[in-house]
């Protein structure tokens, strides 16, 4: 039998926040809220796209994690590099990648980000220093510390932030990874999501401790968690690490503790889950929470409801956008294998 | 082959490390990063007195760590550099299959052309001697047949400084195959600075009876092999140098010139690059051909250990010179 850890509950994730805020806080957040309903929605359109049939293949959502997503971006400034997995939607909005450039990517569009060659799996935008989108397990994670090597080379002091699933800790290359960022002290922030699950199997049957962050500190990389369902929790304690990070240039594995409101892919139901699981963190709901904390320091509900309105007249905009598009063309299926070798034609 | 009259005799492996360094003097996004590279001057000594020359944060000491370093090179080159990734050999390089094929060869597509991976990832590549099947292979059938990556491999040491200066000046990830059996062979280079340019094969040697294409050690073996055939065949020889992108405009030339083919491969053949040159030139010289196309190769086998087991294994001079002779009826006619 294999062994089992233990595995965090709702009640050991929830971290305090003052009640207070600032005005410049109150601001900040509001835009924040703002971004989250934006990516919430986001991702709900996508999935009733798929089920329309707009687009088909692997559709990964982001729905419960937005807080994640929102407070990592919030810390970085837009010279920092950002690299992930396939469940990256909204995290290539939130670094730059205009939604409906994302949203047309999925349906095969011309005006899609990769032009209808990456997928839901694999947006990349070199402009935005959005690196992908990365379809394999802990495939990004060798990529991130490449991307380090050329900040210290360079002697730069932007950072790259790499995201990876908790499962994809178990990935040989990954470790690799962790142990060369520490041998050679390269600015890596690895976000590690820990939202439970790796496709239907549970973190505590797959991996024998019950904090990853706990494993990186083996490879002598400085590590923590966080409670990755309040978004305020997450963008104080990724900003304390980011500037820490300008400072030491040193890599930090951050393991924010989330949860996966949907199955692994628009496809699966995710029916394996313990009974009262999801609504258990449902009641940290990262919008909720938010938005509680807005309406106690005044914020008027009215001022709210505007946002919700507004994010689903957007995304309406957004998604007609998209449905109008062209297709990508056939004829440009031969561009972009290689840069052109002369006397090889593309084809 | 024709070398400019001003050339000094140097090894492959002078050859390299002139390659690395005269382009690491040129363009300082250029450093060399591998196991056993800096400290130790090379597994087998390409980079010897490197890390003296361009310090460590250009000529770098990794962990055991194939897949990790690999990606490190993509990464880096995507975010602007343009590493050179040492392999100790590629049979380690396997390692980091995961990240040639998935990454590599794919993030420049699958952005829309937005990245690009200035990247090379070099080493020796088949069978040396006596090292068993683990330290024996060849993996030039594996990612030729990979869209997105560009195959390389050295015979000369001419050929091996040129194709390396232009493999580095290459915006693509680039396979570069060179072998320890190899690293001393010694031959002329100009002084002049010289480029070979990738995706073009080279005539070694002009003829009319048959055409013969190797790379690698095996060109060696059919020079040998040509040798003992004497003057009684007329062989053309060719050295592709790319192997992807292959420069089939060469061979078609040749076969129509001389109506016959033979590819020599170390590799064993099924599924190969010689099985693929076969299928090219039937399908365009299928008029034009007096015989099969031939192949000479490695039985279908791991490498076994033993000497007189792995001679048996690897293509023989025997074996090349029967096969030419079947190509051109030479003993049926007699
Ligand atoms: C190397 C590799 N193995 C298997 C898969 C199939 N696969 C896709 S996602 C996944 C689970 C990964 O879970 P996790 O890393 O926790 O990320 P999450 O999906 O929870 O965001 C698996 C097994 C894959 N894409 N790549
Ligand atoms: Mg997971």
């Amino acid at each position: 039998m294999t062994k089992k850890s233990a595995k965090l509950s709702a009640k050991e994730v929830k971290s305090k926040q003052t009640a207070k805020m600032t005005a410049t806080e109150v601001k900040r957040y509001l835009k924040v809220y703002r971004q989250m309903l934006f990516f919430r929605r986001f991702e709900e359109r996508v999935h009733i796209a798929y089920t329309q049939g707009k687009f088909s293949g692997f559709c990964h959502l982001h729905i419960g994690q937005e807080a994640v997503c929102a407070g990592v971006q919030a810390a970085l400034r837009d010279s920092d590099y950002v690299i992930s997995a396939y469940r990256s939607h909204t995290q290539a909005i939130a670094k730059g990648i205009p939604a409906v450039q994302v949203m047309a990517e999925m349906f095969g569009k011309a005006t899609g980000c990769c032009r209808g060659k990456g997928g839901s799996m694999h947006m990349f935008s070199a402009e935005r220093r959005f690196f992908g989108g990365h379809g394999i397990v802990g495939g990004q994670v060798p990529l991130a510390i490449g991307m380090a090597f050329k900040i210290n080379y360079r002697q730069e002091d932007d950072i790259v932030v790499c995201y990876l699933g908790d499962a994809a800790i178990n990935q040989g290359q990954v470790l690799e990874a962790l142990n060369m960022a520490a041998i050679w002290d390269l600015p890596v922030l690895f976000i590690v999501e820990n939202n439970r699950y790796g496709m239907g199997t549970d973190i505590k049957r797959t991996t024998a401790i019950k904090h990853i962050y706990q494993r990186a500190q083996g490879f002598g990389v400085a590590a923590a968690d966080m409670d990755g369902m309040n978004v305020r929790t997450v963008l104080k304690q990724t900003a304390a690490i980011v500037k820490r990070m300008r400072q030491d240039k040193k890599p930090y594995l951050l393991e924010a503790l989330t949860y996966r409101y949907r199955g692994h892919s628009v496809s699966d139901p995710a029916n394996y889950r313990p009974e009262g699981e999801l609504q258990e963190f449902q009641q940290l709901d990262p919008l909720i929470q938010l938005r509680d904390d807005l309406l106690a320091v005044g914020v008027e509900a009215e001022q709210l409801q505007a946002d919700v309105d507004a994010v689903k007249t957007e995304l309406r905009v957004i998604e007609k956008q998209a449905d109008a598009a062209e297709l990508a063309p056939v004829a440009a299926i031969y561009e972009d294998v290689l840069v052109a070798i002369d006397g090889h034609e593309e084809h | 082959m024709t070398v400019p009259t001003q050339a000094t005799k140097i090894s492959i492996r002078e050859a390299l490390r002139q390659a690395m360094c005269e382009e690491m003097r040129r363009d300082a996004d250029i450093f060399l990063l591998g196991e056993e590279v800096a400290e130790y001057d090379g597994a087998y000594k390409v980079s010897k007195g490197m890390l003296k020359e361009f310090g460590a944060r250009r000529v770098v000491d990794a962990p055991i760590s194939e897949a990790g370093f690999a990606g490190l090179g993509i990464g880096a080159a995507m975010a602007g550099l343009r590493p050179i990734i040492e392999m100790m050999t590629w049979n380690f390089g396997i390692q980091a299959f995961d990240q040639i094929i998935n990454h590599a060869a794919k993030v420049r597509y699958m952005s829309g052309g937005q990245f690009k991976v200035p990247l090379v990832l070099r080493g020796p590549n088949g069978v040396a001697h006596m090292l068993g099947a683990t330290h024996s292979q060849y993996i030039e059938p594996f990612l030729a047949h990979v869209p997105g990556l560009v195959v390389v491999a050295v015979s000369t040491p001419y050929d091996a400084k040129g194709l390396l200066k232009a493999a580095i000046r290459d915006d693509n990830p680039v396979i570069f195959l060179e072998s320890e059996f190899m690293y001393g062979d010694t031959g002329e280079v100009p002084d002049a600075e010289y480029l070979l340019p990738l995706g073009k094969g080279m005539v070694v040697r002009e003829g009319t009876d048959a055409t013969v294409v190797a790379w690698g050690k095996m060109l060696k073996l059919v020079l040998r092999a040509a040798d003992v055939l004497g003057d009684d065949v007329s062989l053309e020889i060719i050295n592709p140098m790319t192997l992807q992108p292959l420069d089939t405009q060469l061979l078609v030339a040749s076969v129509n010139k001389t109506h016959r083919l033979l590819v020599v491969e170390e590799a064993p053949a099924f599924a190969a690059i010689g099985a693929e040159i076969a299928a090219q030139i039937q399908e365009r010289c299928f008029d034009e051909l007096d015989a099969p196309v031939a192949r000479v190769s490695a039985k279908h086998l791991p490498v076994p250990y033993a000497d007189h087991l792995e001679r048996a294994t690897l293509p023989s001079v025997e074996e090349v010179v029967a096969a030419v002779r079947q190509l051109l009826y030479m003993d049926t006619q007699a």
